[in-house]
């Protein structure tokens, strides 16, 4: 049988806010446990909640970005449940009336475009974190992850395999950097991610049963978790099997998806609006000043890049893919003085396969935009050859230093003098007069032979191209 | 000494007849050998403190009316460094680390703290027996039920073993002791009082308030507790007056409306009498009386207990025996810890009332009960809205009874019935004021005035004309 699979995911965004979304607590990654909760995040008898406006703003600034219906009166719920990392008893959420309604996202697989529904984006306050491996036989708590404000993004089902999944995914991520509402930092949870998943078969309307796996980190994992799942869920189903209902823990060391609670063993949340709490009233003059203070987003920066840089399709796609990339790529842009497809391939290829290498963000580079806006400057004005250029750039991986700095100690610069290069020449013609004969008779590959003698000569310094001419020059 | 009021004491720290430490001593005296159980915690060390520092005060010309004056604080709000019990065994032990925003506002105008009232569980109860402290004594016959939950807040003004005290009223909690115990008490429109460090019972009708000798004294004390606190989003920004500007106006052309729906069966005669003849004084003032309907009223109890129960269980969630608080040294793993913490540490009432709320917000009685309710409680706003329309203030009885013998009302549904009048004003918000007004059985009859919102000055008014030309604010209880 031929089998349809159905995703929906929602992706769980920390907000980048100094404080939390209810209390004044600073929202800083990996200060020493509890030192960022306050009787609030504590949730100490007699506290309340208030609302931080940078929050709202955030998650308009996200509805505005994808063109959504953003509710002008939206409410704050609690979320029942008990577990030792929820201090109140129950999460600040919203059910009924989330701030951020309908929208839609699209994505591009190889030449399709696709778009994905998204049903609404909430805002809601973190919960703290359990450690259960610090002590034996105890269980720690750390709050200051509680109330750290979240934006939760719930698609519709659209996605219809995991290479959607991810690509949506990543899609989002861009963006929520791009509109400076989340940094986007995986390993430390800022950006995570649940998956929906069912199968059916091709051509059934109604969706069948799912199973939810929770707590996705990586791109990686997202893929190979859904792949996992859907291969576990057509085992089940043609085996003559039901899917049950449940929610599922993917283990990326196993590469499984396993039983976390059955839906008969999910709580009753007994939501109902937070009476300690107004409702959220966005005034329209809010809303415009969100729309204006709204940045370039990264679809819009690609047409761009394609309409006024000349850049190709996929140069273009590659460099708005995240906006710290694009950020620096347009730092060298800045000056315009070289050519803009070099600095996009200088970027796209030596700077991001370093980067890869040593595992560094591009924000952390140690070779600054400017500084490599400097090296490659110096290959368009024949300074150095690519090739040298290529050395300088592991020069300035390793030291930091300027491109010139390192072309002047190292003395790198090319022979410009003609004369200089003449006597090059022509000692490594009068050296080797058979080569030269077969040329004559005319071997014409054999230029490359005198031309790989010349550079080892010269150390590399000069210019092929200049070399080439002169040589010919010579030889006729 | 015990019986002087605010202004009293006030002219006599002044004029140096009594320093504060003096009065300090002589209260904690009297509650040292009073039998009301009115406090939970007595603070004398810190109180001693502080009447020092209030007679420093006096001494360089500093003080301001309420410098030094002796009063109690109900033991629902936190106050730094000081136990805070909420009358719960679940908070025996809970030292709060934060001031509530009522208990610094106190602390900067250098009252004296003389300790922590006794009161109903989380504020849960209209006798006081709902302590895990055990059950307040009316000072007017100890055998009689103060009234709650603010009871030890209201026996400790009665019984003159402080000059005033704080009180919280989410059902009637001000206002029915104070009617039962005969003492002054206001509640203000919801949102006039910061809750922020209250202990909340259930949010949306917690309101703060004060508990007084006299309509001035709590007018007084009103100016300092009342306004906008940027911990509260439920606090409002509306403008806080002096509320003793207009205690003097006259009461001529103010026209009182009595709703019907207070005098029908259930209402003890002797009360009814009381109260009718306290609205005759006000005619005599140059008030006009209408007859008022609030015809969903009768719906007050149980939309009241529906939505306060359902605020409660959520609100007492984070009493689960973890982080603080009470812990059952029984438990075996997380689910039992919870279990028995709180099976232990949260008295009958309590674990009714969560029981009752949990249910109603489940899924598939959300909507019949949680929704329901919430309906009812508009439509019990926009019933006082019309009567506002036509009338200046609502009056009628706190309290359908004089006080009650202790362990008399054994029924919960009985005791709910206690709250008949009080509720509706908690439903919609709105300010409300028990003073008394007289006597039935040697015991005091208490007169509610129902005020617009905001209105709390026109009541403080009201209230003090009354009390110029009679006298029952002033009895005191012989044993006292």
């Amino acid at each position: 049988m031929e089998w349809e699979t159905i995703i929906g995911l929602e992706i769980h965004v920390q907000l980048n806010t100094k404080s939390k979304i209810f209390s004044s607590a600073l929202t800083k990654y990996g200060k020493r446990p509890n030192s960022q909760a306050c009787a609030v995040d504590l949730g100490l008898p007699g506290v309340l909640p208030v609302l931080n406006v940078e929050a709202v703003n955030k998650a308009i600034r996200f509805g505005v970005a994808i063109n959504a219906h953003i509710n002008k009166r939206n409410v704050f719920d609690r979320k029942n449940y008990f577990y030792p990392d929820l201090p109140k008893g129950y999460q600040i959420s919203q059910m009924d009336w989330p701030i951020v309604g309908k929208g839609k996202i699209e994505i591009i697989l190889g030449s399709q475009t696709k778009v994905i529904g998204i049903t609404r984006a909430h805002l809601e306050e973190d919960a703290g974190k359990s450690i259960h491996d610090m002590f034996d036989n105890n269980t720690a708590i750390d709050l200051n992850r509680a109330g750290i404000p979240l934006l939760e993004i719930v698609s519709e089902p659209d996605m219809r395999s995991a290479k959607e999944a991810v690509a949506y995914t990543k899609k989002i991520h861009t963006l929520v950097q791009y509109i400076d509402i989340c940094d986007g930092n995986m390993q430390e949870g800022s950006f995570r991610c649940d998956a929906n998943i069912s199968i059916r078969p091709k051509g059934q309307k109604e969706l069948s049963t799912r199973a939810e796996l929770k707590n996705i980190n990586s791109f990686k994992f997202l893929e190979r978790a859904i792949n996992f799942e859907v291969r576990r869920q057509k085992d089940i189903l043609e085996e003559g099997e039901k899917v049950v209902q449940e929610t599922r823990l993917y283990d990326s060391v196993k590469n499984e998806t396993r039983s976390m609670r059955l839906k008969e063993e999910t709580n009753d949340y007994r939501y109902f609006p937070d009476p300690d709490l107004l409702p959220v009233e966005i005034s329209n003059e809010l809303l415009e000043k969100v729309k204006q203070t709204l940045p370039e987003l990264p679809d819009q920066k690609k047409i761009r890049f394609v309409a006024e840089l000349g850049l190709s399709e996929y140069d273009a796609d590659v460099l708005t893919s995240q906006k710290s990339l694009a950020d620096y790529f347009e730092v060298m842009l800045e000056n315009n003085i070289v050519n803009t497809k070099l600095c996009a391939n200088w970027v796209m290829g030596e700077l991001s396969a370093a980067l890869n290498k040593h595992q560094i963000d591009i924000q952390n580079s140690p070779i600054t935009a400017q500084a490599l806006l400097l090296l490659i400057s110096r290959i368009s004005d024949d300074t150095i050859s690519v090739k040298t250029a290529k050395d300088v750039f592991k020069y300035m991986w390793d030291s930091k230093n300027s491109a010139d700095e390192i072309i002047r100690v190292k003395g790198l610069k090319q022979m410009t003098n003609i004369s200089e290069i003449e006597v090059i020449i022509e000692q490594v013609i009068a050296n080797n007069t058979l080569q030269v004969s077969q040329f004559k008779l005319g071997n014409n590959k054999i230029l490359g032979f005198f031309i790989g003698k010349i550079m080892k000569l010269a150390s590399g310094k000069v210019n092929p191209k200049q070399v080439n001419e002169l040589l010919r020059k010579k030889l006729l | 000494m015990h019986t002087k009021t605010i202004v009293e004491l006030y002219k006599g720290l002044k004029n140096k007849d009594f320093s504060c430490v003096e009065l300090t001593q002589y209260y904690l005296s009297r509650i040292n050998q009073s039998r009301l159980n009115a406090f939970i915690t007595v603070t004398d060390e810190l109180a001693l403190v502080q009447a020092q520092v209030a007679d420093d005060k006096i001494a360089l010309g500093n003080a301001s009316i309420l410098t030094g004056i002796p009063y109690a604080h109900k033991d629902i709000f936190c106050t730094k460094g000081v136990k805070t019990s909420a009358g719960s065994k679940m908070l025996d032990t809970f030292i709060a680390p934060y001031n509530a925003t009522v208990s610094q506002k106190l602390n900067q105008v250098n009252l004296v703290m003389l300790g922590k009232t006794n009161m109903d569980e989380f504020a849960m109860g209209s006798s006081n027996e709902n302590s895990f402290y055990n059950a307040v004594k009316n000072p007017w016959n100890y055998s009689k039920i103060p009234g709650g939950s603010s009871g030890g807040s209201a026996a400790s003004v009665a019984g003159g073993l402080s000059c005033f005290a704080t009180g919280t009223d989410t059902g009637g909690s001000i206002r029915q002791p104070a009617s039962l115990c005969g003492i002054t008490g206001l509640k203000p429109t919801y949102g006039r009082i910061s809750r922020y460090g209250i202990i909340a019972y259930a949010s949306s009708f917690d309101q703060a308030g004060v508990m007084t000798k006299t309509s001035q004294d709590a007018a007084i004390v009103l100016n300092v507790m009342a306004g906008f606190d940027e911990k509260d989003s439920t606090s409002s920004e509306q403008k806080v007056p002096d509320y003793t500007t207009n205690l003097n106006n006259s009461l001529q052309g103010l026209t009182i409306g009595l709703p019907k729906e207070f005098f029908l069966s259930g209402l003890d005669n002797e009360v009814a009498n009381n109260i009718m003849f306290a609205v005759k004084e006000f005619e005599s003032m140059g008030a006009t009386v209408k007859e008022v309907s609030l015809p969903n009223s009768v719906y007050a109890i149980p939309t009241y207990y529906i939505i306060a129960s359902c605020e409660c269980s959520s609100n007492l969630s984070r009493l689960d025996g973890v982080r603080y608080g009470y812990r059952s040294k029984e438990s075996k793993n997380l689910e039992d810890l919870y279990l028995s913490s709180r099976s232990e540490g949260f008295g009958e009432e309590v674990k009714r009332r969560i029981m009752i709320g949990t249910y109603a917000l489940s899924t598939g009685y959300y909507d019949a009960y949680y929704l329901k309710a919430q309906k009812v409680r508009r439509l019990i706003s926009n019933d006082f809205k019309k009567v506002f329309e036509k009338v200046d203030v609502i009056m009628g009885p706190v309290s359908p009874t004089i006080a009650f013998d202790l362990g008399s009302v054994k029924d919960p549904v009985s005791m709910y019935l206690a709250d008949i009048y009080t509720l509706s004003v908690n439903l919609a918000g709105l300010p409300g004021m028990s003073i008394p007004v007289g006597f039935a059985q040697n015991l005091p009859v208490g007169l509610q005035l129902i005020g617009n919102y905001w209105s709390e000055s026109k009541l403080l008014n009201i209230a003090h004309q009354f009390q110029l030309q009679t006298d029952w604010h002033l009895r005191i209880p012989q044993e006292c």
